[in-house]
């Protein structure tokens, strides 16, 4: 298959040995599990249980609400005892929402637990997604985007394509390497599941060719029946291959477009742990309950990859690999490059959570002090999404954020190459998090003054409004009024008319009794015509 | 920095060599100058002296001003030429990274328009073993400003290659003429030529080093070869052969050392190619037709100033969009 390559990167030394040496560790359940409601990218997940509940393994804990979005479950059975704020693994270090869970021992399912389905393959699509959904699965690559997202495409757009992103480029992780070693007929059932979901036609099974072991268990068990379906590529080993922009550019030569998802080339990418995770829950019937970390660096005394339920304090997992080393100051989810330090070892593994690496001052000598800027553009060249970092740097210290905007500042994926060959050990990436941040509160603070002047708009109209339709309705009734009095004098002009009229008929009448005289017969016509006209006057007034 | 220093070591040497005594103490003279004013200065700003002092930037810019003059200059023209180098063209600008220009080139530019006739002290190139005055007697010429004993200025100084090409044509001679002189070799006078040789040893060490880029040497040779190469083509009588302005004052050293200057060049990489292309064009332009003989100082700092220009256009296509094509969205969906 012919490669592609994508611009800059980074040649990594690998580090993965030490932690691929032993077989994962189911770790058993830990005396008290802390999860949080909040374990994946999208909208709040709130708690359906209450404190004193009793649940069961699987059970729903965590209900989401919105549609980017995932459920949590009670990792095993056993009682709420508290829902509240706890530390969470966050950069910011921010206490989150959790229901923490005293386990009863027993381990047990309950009757709520979902039916294995060994016979997926006659469902139908509606009830595959629906059953996704209920799996509470997200993408287990790191970045815990709900995965049921990902497998509803659009109306009207069409995946042709499937990759299995199991390139971790990262220097540390190994969880991916170690799950294809040991479970590829669980993860080669999520893709058959997938791939019927999305109805492609191909699916690319990219594994770093630093990940031999992994590659001759693929090949080994890859089902015969699969073998025109999926094509097993080994792809070079350069940071950040594993970026779903990258690999895809590796794999493809397409780039996906700016401000765009890989759907909109007809490609749907995900981590292979995902896949196991959505065989579990189709064919098992057991939703995310667990996931592979690799607990690894200097500063542990046994590296490994241990099977950790969801929940479990980082503590509990670092015992499992032997306990810290002598001198540990650092412990960092997540790889050496996207990774962040972590300052307490109570919080609980989550979704996202791939890797804890732990390392002694004398493993990650202090960067050089902060120098300025040489603009040497080495950051340049190793950007994998083609971005000039250096004016970026220089842009968002002068807080220039249009111009930021305009070279591309929400390009940037933060993979960090940047700032791990910046000769002057600028922390390029914390300017670039900074002015992404500082632009979304202006957004959210526009839209929001936006709003409040369009109310105060639509107030300031609608008083006006109904000040012109009084004004309006008042002219309307004094004119009524004034119609009403003219016809009063109308009326009034009539009767004495009619009134003059009966008088003169009267006199008439007496008259005619006398004398019959002509003259008089004019006289009172006369009367009659300047009669009609005073009324027309009345009218025209 | 340091490598950039390293990679000077030959080419200095081979000067020292060909143009006498005087190469090393205006480059100790140009380096203790140079340190002193960026301690004054980092410390009347109140920065860090020392961890300021270790990027060894105010050393490579005080050696580079050094190479630059001549080598029989007195030393007040280093001492004036780098105090405007680092406290005008550095510091008020901001210090290390801020400034616009190449703060050698500054200092440089400075000197040679305000004392002209002691920025033509050019010793004729011969070895050092012939050179006409001793250590001694050239640390006293560049301290007191006047040559020790009876000798004469004349006797010791001749014009460089490019003075003599400049004032031959004017005065009506051929290209063939004004070089039939014993003094030169292959492309332009020995001395010189080899100067040039050692120069550019040092700077494929900085390419090969990845210190530097190819792009701004190769765009800067291109750009004074190419055009010299046209007229040359045109009229061999009336115009110096690429080879000649190549391998004449200060190209290579110019293309290799001070127009790679990270700080005051274009940053992308076609940016550049242009601007080292513009830098060679207008060395070329300027010694064809302008007031200088050399032309590199002015040429690099003309180029300095439409860095930021070129780095704006010359934006990299960004991954996953067109080139020139719609500006960003909102990317944030």
């Amino acid at each position: 298959m012919q490669l592609h390559r994508f611009h800059g990167g980074l040649k990594l030394a690998d580090e993965t040995e030490a932690s691929t040496a032993d077989p994962v560790l189911v770790m058993g359940v830990p005396a008290k599990l802390t999860v949080p409601l909040g374990q994946h990218i999208g909208e709040a997940t709130e708690a359906c249980v209450q404190v004193g509940d009793h649940v069961t393994k699987g059970q729903r804990i965590g209900q989401s609400k919105g549609y980017i979005a995932a459920h949590v479950h009670a990792p095993t059975s056993g009682k709420v005892v508290d829902i509240d704020l706890y530390p969470v693994p966050h950069p910011s270090g921010l206490n989150a929402p959790c229901v923490v869970i005293e386990p009863d021992g027993h381990d047990e399912w309950g009757d709520a637990r979902m039916e294995p389905w060994l016979d997926w393959d006659t469902r139908d699509l509606r009830a595959l997604r629906q059953r996704l959904r209920a799996g509470g699965i997200v993408g287990l690559g790191g970045a815990a985007f709900p995965t049921a997202v990902k497998l509803n495409p659009r109306a009207g757009q069409r995946i042709h394509t499937l990759i299995v992103n199991g390139a971790e480029c990262e220097p540390y992780i190994s969880a991916d390497d170690m799950l294809l070693r040991t479970a590829p007929e669980a993860v080669f059932e999520g893709i058959r599941i997938t791939a019927r979901l999305l109805g492609v036609e191909r699916v690319l099974f990219a594994v770093e060719d630093n990940m031999p072991e992994a590659m001759r268990s693929l090949t080994e068990t890859l089902p015969t029946e699969l073998r025109d379906l999926i094509e097993l590529v080994s792809v070079p080993s350069i940071y950040p291959t594993g970026g779903e922009r990258q690999l895809i550019k590796v794999l493809t030569g397409q780039e996906v477009p700016s401000g765009g998802l890989p759907a909109d080339l007809g490609m749907v990418c995900h981590n292979p742990g995902t896949f196991k995770a959505i065989c579990d829950t189709v064919i098992q019937g057991r939703p995310l309950l667990s996931r592979i970390v690799t607990v690894t660096g200097p500063g542990v005394k046994h590296p490994r990859n241990v099977e950790a339920l969801l929940g479990t304090p980082f503590a509990d997992v670092i015992e499992a690999a032997g306990g810290y080393a002598e001198g540990v100051d650092r412990l960092v989810m997540g790889g050496p490059m996207m990774g962040f330090a972590v300052h307490d070892d109570s919080i609980p593994v989550i979704k996202a959570t791939n890797c804890l690496l732990a390392t002694r001052p004398q493993d990650t000598p202090a960067p050089g002090p902060v120098m300025p800027c040489i603009r040497c553009a080495e950051c340049a060249a190793v950007c994998p999404a083609q971005l000039l970092p250096q004016q970026l740097y220089w842009q968002a210290k002068a807080k220039d954020f249009d111009a930021i905007q305009d070279y591309g500042l929400f390009d940037c994926i933060e993979c960090g190459c940047c700032a791990y060959v910046c000769p002057s050990n600028i922390p390029l990436v914390q300017y670039y998090r900074y002015a992404k941040n500082e632009i979304w509160a202006r957004e959210k603070e526009r839209h929001k003054s936006d709003i409040a002047r369009e109310r105060y708009e639509f107030r300031q109209e609608r008083i006006e409004r109904e000040e012109r339709e009084k004004a309006e309705r008042l002219a309307k009734k004094k004119a009524a009024l004034k119609n009403k009095e003219a016809d009063g004098d109308k009326q009034a002009a009539i009767q004495a008319a009619l009134e003059r009229a009966q008088k003169k008929k009267a006199a008439r009448a007496e008259e005619s009794a006398k004398d019959s005289d002509q003259a008089s017969g004019s006289e009172t016509t006369g009367e009659e015509t300047s009669t009609t006209d005073n009324t027309r006057d009345g009218d025209g007034r | 920095m340091q490598q950039v220093l390293m990679a000077l070591v030959p080419g200095t040497l081979a000067m020292t060599w060909f143009f006498g005594w005087g190469v090393l103490v205006n480059v100790l003279l140009g380096v203790l100058f140079a340190v002193a004013f960026e301690a004054a200065m980092v410390a009347a700003r109140k920065r860090p002296v020392m961890a300021t002092l270790a990027d060894n930037s105010a050393i490579v810019t005080g050696w580079l001003f050094a190479l630059a003059i001549p080598p029989l200059a007195p030393f007040w023209v280093t001492l004036i030429g780098i105090a405007f180098a680092i406290i005008v063209a550095k510091h008020l600008y901001g210090g290390l990274g801020y400034n616009p220009f190449n703060p050698a080139m500054v200092g440089y530019v400075v000197v040679l328009v305000s004392f002209p006739r002691e920025m033509a002290l050019w010793p004729a190139p011969s070895t050092l073993p012939e050179s006409p005055l001793t250590l001694l007697q050239t640390l006293q010429t560049v301290l007191t400003g006047s040559l020790p004993g009876a000798q004469a200025w004349d006797a010791v100084t001749r014009a460089t290659p490019l003075d003599a090409m400049r004032e031959g044509l004017v005065s009506g001679r051929t290209v063939g003429e004004i070089t039939a002189s014993p003094l030169f070799g292959s492309f332009t006078e020995t001395g010189w030529e080899w100067v040039g040789n050692f120069f550019l040893l040092g700077g494929l060490y900085l390419l090969f080093r990845r210190i530097i880029h190819w792009h701004i040497p190769v765009a800067v040779i291109l750009g004074v070869a190419i055009p010299a190469g046209f007229f040359w083509l045109l009229d061999p009588d009336s115009f110096a052969s690429p080879a000649f302005h190549v391998f004449s004052g200060a190209v290579i050293i110019g293309a290799f050392f001070i127009a790679t200057d990270p700080v005051s060049a274009s940053t992308t990489p076609l940016g550049r190619i242009l601007y080292g292309a513009g830098i060679g064009v207008l060395i070329f332009v300027i010694r064809t037709w302008g007031g200088y003989p050399d032309a590199v100082a002015f040429a690099v700092l003309l180029m300095n100033m439409v860095a930021p220009t070129l780095d704006h256009l010359t934006r990299p296509r960004i991954f996953g969009r067109t080139r020139g094509g719609p500006p960003p969205g909102d990317d944030r969906a």
